[in-house]
């Protein structure tokens, strides 16, 4: 989580990820930080985020972010 | 036999009485008998399209999910057995397999899409560059027959089968259920473009008759006919006159063309799809909307999330999202971020990635490149205010007076006149033509046309002007009515005599005010070419 938690902070230092549960819905990421953030994800780590799991629901939080990346970490 | 004819309504009449007369289990049977005798009356030769393109989504989307099935036992079964780097090794064949048989169903699919509307685009190109290289021999025309909405059904029939194969929903096993999905007559010719997960539910449901249904179905309808036949039908050989002769037609003639033609084309587009919505609900059938009062947006941005929803949306969630992440845009993300930084970097990919959806959408409005032009305008416009939105941003925060209704007001009518222009492309087949066109707007003359008659030598008399002055300040009071909620059911909580003197003020203004004449029929709606 902290690893994430780091590349979030990078596109928004000034936004409380830990907290924060409207990343999409509240428009605090827009599509171009989907892309940056899909890039360093799959370099943090090795997994790929595919169009198919663009989606809000997946994006609103760290916490839903982290549970995507676990998800296809277990794929 | 199409929406404004009276053989429509005659055909949708009798549907409708015997669709609340049989067993309701046999309600979506005959909708789909009654949607391909629809199309078939258009043309006899169209439901063969329907027809191969309803059955290569539904074959595709099987075989994918047949394979996802397979994959999903035989790892329940053996996945105790095998080791992580085995179970991986096993996905990974087997997304193979599902990618081969996707593109090979996407390409057939769109490949016939490409062959009806495009071939004869290609070769005119074709001729152009021999043409140009000095070669005297040219290609011939092919006579390929362009059935009324196959961009529409294609689209729809295509993300049914983006969304089996990305499992965002099941395939649908009844053939005969699908088969509805993709031709379900009130939307086949001119959309919305419905996902399955949407549509599929309302359309297999058993529906009761309510007058409920049947009221705000038939008023729906009804103001879908005031805005086509009152409207946009009075306005279009006005239009008509003025793009077959733009050598007769310039100046101050052009101002009055684009105000007209985007009028037109809101009334043409919102009032079929008011009698498709309409349509519909009679059968208790729910269809999403595809416009949220478009031409009170503020910028082309918001215009563009107002006007034609679904199209955009299937744009961006088929197209835009795979390709913005795709690995090429994050090499391209990371080489940017290395060179300019990553605020910077990060749009690159965003940018190009709308430029190929705008590109996209130019060609499917239509083979032709005042399209192509049109749809990498908007793309130049919406790219140029995005990267000047810090600048707005300072700018709105320093003046006082951004957030009065009188500045909204100017945005308002600043994007309307912006979407005039755009819309100037789609009148005039050759671009080279619509540049004239626009470069005469300033020195083109007829600036006298308001006082001198002119205006009165475009087929439209006073009364015309009048009634279209009406119809227009009548579309923009509903408009401000429908953001503060729906028309119909405010309507509802009035009192039984004023509602009855609504309906019929309404019908009455259609029969006497609606535009009929010769082969009056949908062919004549706008977005049906598309």
């Amino acid at each position: 989580m902290d690893r994430l938690l780091k590349i979030l902070r990078e596109l928004h230092p000034e936004v409380d990820f830990e907290t924060e549960e409207h990343l999409i819905d509240g428009m605090i990421l827009d599509s171009y930080d989907i892309v940056a953030l899909i890039t360093e994800i799959q370099d943090e780590f090795d997994v790929t985020i595919d169009a198919r799991k663009i989606l809000p629901q997946n994006f609103n939080s760290a916490k839903a972010l982290y549970a995507l990346i676990q998800e296809m970490e277990g794929i | 036999m199409l929406f404004t004819t009276y053989e429509f309504m005659g055909f949708f009449l009798i549907l409708l009485i015997i669709y609340y007369s049989i067993p309701s289990g046999c309600q979506w049977l005959l909708l789909l008998i009654g949607s391909y005798w629809f199309y078939y009356k258009a043309d006899p030769r169209y439901i063969l399209y329907l027809a191969v393109i309803t059955s290569l989504t539904y074959l595709g989307a099987r075989i994918i999910e047949r394979n996802q099935m397979l994959q999903k036992k035989y790892l329940e079964k053996l996945g105790a057995e095998l080791g992580n780097e085995e179970k991986k090794k096993y996905r990974k064949k087997q997304e193979q397999i599902r990618r081969f048989w996707f593109v090979s169903f996407l390409a057939a699919t769109l490949g016939i899409l490409a062959i009806a509307k495009y071939t004869n685009f290609l070769i005119q190109n074709i001729n152009h560059v021999l043409d140009f290289l000095g070669r005297t021999e040219q290609i011939s025309l092919i006579d390929l027959l362009l059935p009324l909405g196959i961009s529409f059904y294609t689209f729809q029939a295509v993300g049914y089968l983006i969304d089996v194969y990305w499992e965002n929903i099941s395939a649908e096993h009844n053939f005969l259920r699908y088969a509805l999905f993709v031709s379900f007559f009130p939307q086949l010719i001119q959309g919305p473009i419905s996902r399955f997960g949407d549509l599929s539910q309302t359309l297999g449901k058993k529906h009761r008759l309510h007058w409920e249904n049947i009221r705000d179905g038939m008023g729906r309808m009804l103001w879908g006919y005031f805005k086509k036949m009152v409207v946009a039908d009075r306005i279009a050989p006005a239009v008509h006159l003025m793009t077959g002769n733009p050598d007769l037609y310039q100046g101050g003639y052009i101002l009055v063309l684009m105000v007209l033609y985007t009028v037109e084309l809101y009334a043409d587009f919102t009032g079929g799809i008011d009698i498709t919505i309409g349509i519909a609900q009679t059968f208790g059938i729910e269809i999403k909307e595809n416009f949220r009062c478009p031409y009170f947006s503020t910028s082309l941005r918001e215009y563009w999330r107002r006007w034609h929803i679904s199209m955009c949306t299937w744009f961006k969630d088929y197209v835009f999202y795979p390709i913005s992440a795709s690995s090429i845009m994050q090499k391209l993300y990371k080489k940017a971020k290395k060179r300019v930084g990553a605020k910077a970097g990060k749009r690159l990919p965003i940018h190009l990635s709308s430029f190929v959806v705008w590109l996209a959408t130019g060609i499917w409005h239509g083979a032709s490149w005042n399209f192509v032009v049109w749809g990498l305008l908007n793309w130049i416009v919406l790219t140029v205010s995005e990267e000047l939105e810090p600048m707005y941003r300072r700018f709105h925060l320093c003046v006082k007076f951004t957030d009065k209704w009188g500045y909204k007001l100017f945005q308002i009518v600043r994007t309307f006149l912006l979407i005039c222009v755009l819309n100037l492309f789609d009148c005039y087949e050759a671009v080279a033509t619509t540049l004239r066109m626009l470069g005469s707007v300033i020195i083109g003359g007829n600036w006298n046309i308001w006082n001198n008659g002119g205006l009165m030598e475009l087929g439209l008399g006073m009364s015309d002007f009048c009634v279209l002055l009406i119809g227009v300040l009548l579309m923009i009071g509903v408009s401000f009515v429908q953001q503060k909620g729906s028309v119909r059911e405010k309507l509802a909580g009035r009192s039984y005599p004023v509602q009855v003197a609504v309906w019929f003020g309404l019908f009455l203004t259609v029969i006497l005010w609606g535009k009929y004449g010769i082969g009056y029929d949908a062919s004549q709606f706008i977005y049906n070419r598309f």
